[in-house]
């Protein structure tokens, strides 16, 4: 049955979101004049007390860059950017790096408790007794605007081995680790946004899990863009050794401004030898008000690389901010028998804009890859999964199974789904199936007989859309996922 | 008590129910017979308050309150319950969380506390028990992949657990083979109380051997033009509905 006109105004009204992390923290900052050219590059480098071979990195990033062009292959559509009318460094103004959460300046700590990230470990610095037993199993690096202020359970970790700190007090501390393993994922010639990445990052997470070591909690990493007319270019790189395991979660939020502000990060993932990364994000970045004007463009470069045999990546994204999202977490399978996954729901809401997948190279004999993409569009929205799997001629026995599920809610939005399919090796098998559905009237009528609200029908409805993938994200972060995906759909009614 | 006087109510602009009147007391199953296209399923819509169902003349009083002014949730909550001739299916949605978000948001509107997972598990572990259903079931998505018999079952199951004081069973019998149809005729059965009142419609007789009703009414073009006892049911399926203006036997 078709959706009643009342319906879909009423879905309209539930859909239109309050967002509700769009408070701004009164910080002083240091921040570098407006603008991009190599003097930027140096400053940032200068400040972050970088070595000369990253410096040099940077510089031949940023020259390349300099010749590259936007991408315009996306079925997205915005205003020319200009990359002169932005900061490429901010930071707040205190000693960078504080050795404990009693040096982080309070209203920074404010933020985060307002965001809801459990910065526990307050409690123990403090001394609080037997808190440490207590405390959730997340360690928490937490981002802001372009600098790591406050990394939990650290020395626990380091205990085993595990280094998990900010990428740039890696660079200082084990620069022979990122040397090895920077942009040996992502090339610093690779894409016009991760390229400016290359250049111009300033911060991100540092993880690496030596071998054989199981990590014991969630990592998990906060990011925020908090001054205004900045970008944020963070760079989080994983490495994961033989045999290691590790879970690594990412959240993202923006305060509420007028004017689009640029996100391009760099995400690099490399498992050795029967080594296991599992990579979950959910995204929120302020999208934007109901008009389409303000949000995040969020033009990110994900992948993973399953360097060893046996190794496994698995991507799960919950994808329910932004203005624009350009985004495709992908896994090159180079060891015999490594497995890729990606698990993906996106939501998009308003005017807002999504064109996102994955890529899944095999390279490697019995690759294994899945696919499962929910995509559900409200209001305007436009979405496109656009995903790519490429089966090269030694990769005997591959195996890939892509599943792209769309769900409509109303008349005026749109959902694409553009599956690009190579196969070099005739013994692989590629599935590929794709449903589209809207809710129905029939599925909102029998909700609300058994008593339940329009609302928590539609929240519900997509719940149960999602739960394939929304399963696939560690506990904490399932119900927060669940609500973010009621939150985005529902708003307050009326 | 149900008083329903003079309803008038139009799909697409089209009236199907031309002045229905039938007073249903706590307790009492009446059943509604008819032939197709009488209007028998508007009638379990409208009562429910689903969109498109324009109610534009006539009342219904439901223990003293406009039933046609309450939004279908609040209904629910009331105490009314449709169980569906056609289940709908939510893929995803498992039946024990959509049982429970059910219950609990009609416990929310009474201001009663809501339940938590255990006492929830409690509750629905008796009634499955109660009714002879496996577990398996309600582990399940709503209705998906459910046979015929197993969509009548659960909606016996949703009523168990909501306990209504109005319940409507639209075409309850469509699409069960006798086996099944004993089945749900049986929980249908066990949950007659003297607080609650039913409302059976069926184009068969045969479902008012299992739910034997107290008083049985012909729909025929969007009006009541027979009530009796249950016998009437009987000569309904010797005679047809040919007396009733029916265009086609039944």
């Amino acid at each position: 049955m078709a959706a009643q006109p009342e319906t879909v105004e009423q879905v309209r009204a539930v859909t239109e979101q309050k967002y509700k992390y769009g408070f701004t923290t009164d910080i002083e900052a240091d921040v570098a004049p407006k603008g991009l050219n190599e003097d930027i590059v140096r400053f940032i480098s200068a400040k972050k007390e970088e070595p000369e071979w990253l410096l040099d990195w940077r510089l031949k990033a940023f020259r390349v860059w300099q010749t590259m062009e936007e991408p315009q292959w996306a079925a997205v559509s915005f205003p020319p950017i200009d990359y002169q009318d932005a900061h490429y460094y901010a930071a707040p103004k205190k000693k960078a790096g504080p050795k404990s959460l009693d040096e982080v300046d309070p209203e920074l700590l404010k933020t985060y408790e307002k965001l809801g990230i459990p910065l526990r470990e307050q409690e123990i610095l403090a001394g609080v007794e037997g808190s440490e037993g207590k405390s959730p199993a997340i360690a928490v690096d937490a981002v802001f605007d372009s600098v790591s202020v406050a990394t939990t359970f650290k020395a626990k970790l380091e205990e085993m081995g595990i280094i998990f700190c900010a990428i740039s007090e890696a660079v200082q501390k084990h620069p022979e680790l990122v040397k090895k393993y920077l942009g040996s994922v992502v090339p610093y010639t690779d894409n016009y946004y991760a390229t400016l990445n290359c250049a111009v990052f300033t911060d991100g997470s540092f993880v690496y899990i030596p071998k054989g070591v199981r990590c014991p909690m969630e990592l998990s990493t906060y990011f925020r863009i908090n001054q205004a007319n900045t970008g944020q270019f963070e760079r989080t790189l994983i490495i994961a050794d033989e045999g290691a395991y590790v879970s690594y979660l990412e959240g993202c939020t923006a305060p509420q401004r007028d004017e689009n502000q640029l996100h391009a990060a760099v995400v690099e993932l490399v498992a050795m030898d029967d080594a296991t990364i599992k990579y979950s994000t959910v995204q929120n970045w302020y999208p934007g008000n109901a008009e389409g004007v303000g949000g995040i463009y969020n033009f990110v470069t994900k992948r993973g690389a399953c360097r060893g045999k046996n190794s496994k990546i698995s991507w799960t994204q919950v994808e329910t901010g932004s203005a624009i999202t350009w985004k495709y977490p992908s896994c090159i399978l180079q060891g015999d028998n490594s497995v890729g996954e990606f698990y993906s729901v996106a939501i998009t809401n308003n005017f807002q804009q999504a064109d996102t997948g994955t890529k899944m190279i095999h390279i490697g004999k019995n690759t294994r890859s899945t696919i499962v993409s929910k995509g559900i569009s409200a209001g305007k929205a436009q979405q496109t999964y656009r995903g790519l799997v490429k089966i090269l001629p030694k990769a005997e026995g591959a195996r890939n199974h892509t599943q792209c599920d769309s769900l409509l809610i109303g008349d005026q939005c749109g959902a694409h789904t553009v599956p690009y399919i190579e196969s070099r090796n005739r013994s692989a098998r590629i599935e590929h199936e794709a449903t589209t559905a809207k809710i129905s009237e029939d599925q909102l009528f029998y909700c609300r007989q058994r008593g339940i609200s329009e609302e928590d029908a539609v929240s519900l409805i997509v719940n149960g859309f999602c739960k394939e993938v929304l399963k696939e994200l560690p506990m904490e972060f399932a119900v927060e996922a669940q609500k973010l995906v009621g939150i985005s759909l529902e708003g307050s009614v009326g | 008590m149900i008083e329903i006087k003079n309803l008038h109510a139009t799909v697409d602009g089209k009236e199907i129910l031309k002045g229905v009147d039938l007073t249903i007391r706590p307790g009492e199953v009446h059943a509604i017979m008819g032939p197709n296209g009488a209007g028998k399923s508007t009638m379990s819509y409208v009562l429910a308050g689903r969109d498109g169902y324009e109610v534009t003349e006539g009342s219904v009083t439901y223990y003293g309150k406009d039933l046609l002014a309450m939004e279908p949730e609040e209904r629910a909550a009331e105490g009314v319950f449709l169980a569906f001739q056609y289940p709908v299916e939510i893929p995803g949605v498992g039946n024990t969380t959509f049982l429970k978000t059910a219950i609990n948001a009609i416990r929310k509107h009474r201001g009663e506390k809501e339940l938590d997972a255990m006492q929830f598990l409690k509750l629905i572990r008796e009634k499955t028990k109660a009714l002879g259903m496996s577990d398996e079931m309600l582990k399940r998505a709503v209705n998906v992949g459910f046979s015929g018999g197993e969509k009548k079952r659960n909606e016996t199951l949703q009523m168990a657990v909501l306990e209504p004081k109005f319940a409507i069973l639209d075409e309850t019998d469509s699409g069960l083979d006798i086996d099944a149809l004993k089945i749900v005729a049986e929980g249908v059965n066990a949950l007659r109380s003297p607080e609650r009142s039913m409302l059976v419609i069926t184009h068969y007789q045969r479902l008012l051997d299992y739910i034997v009703p107290d008083h049985v009414h012909v729909l025929a073009a969007g009006r009541i033009v027979k009530s009796g006892g249950k016998e009437l049911a009987l000569e309904l399926e010797k005679n047809g509905y040919r007396d009733f203006g029916a265009s086609e036997a039944a």
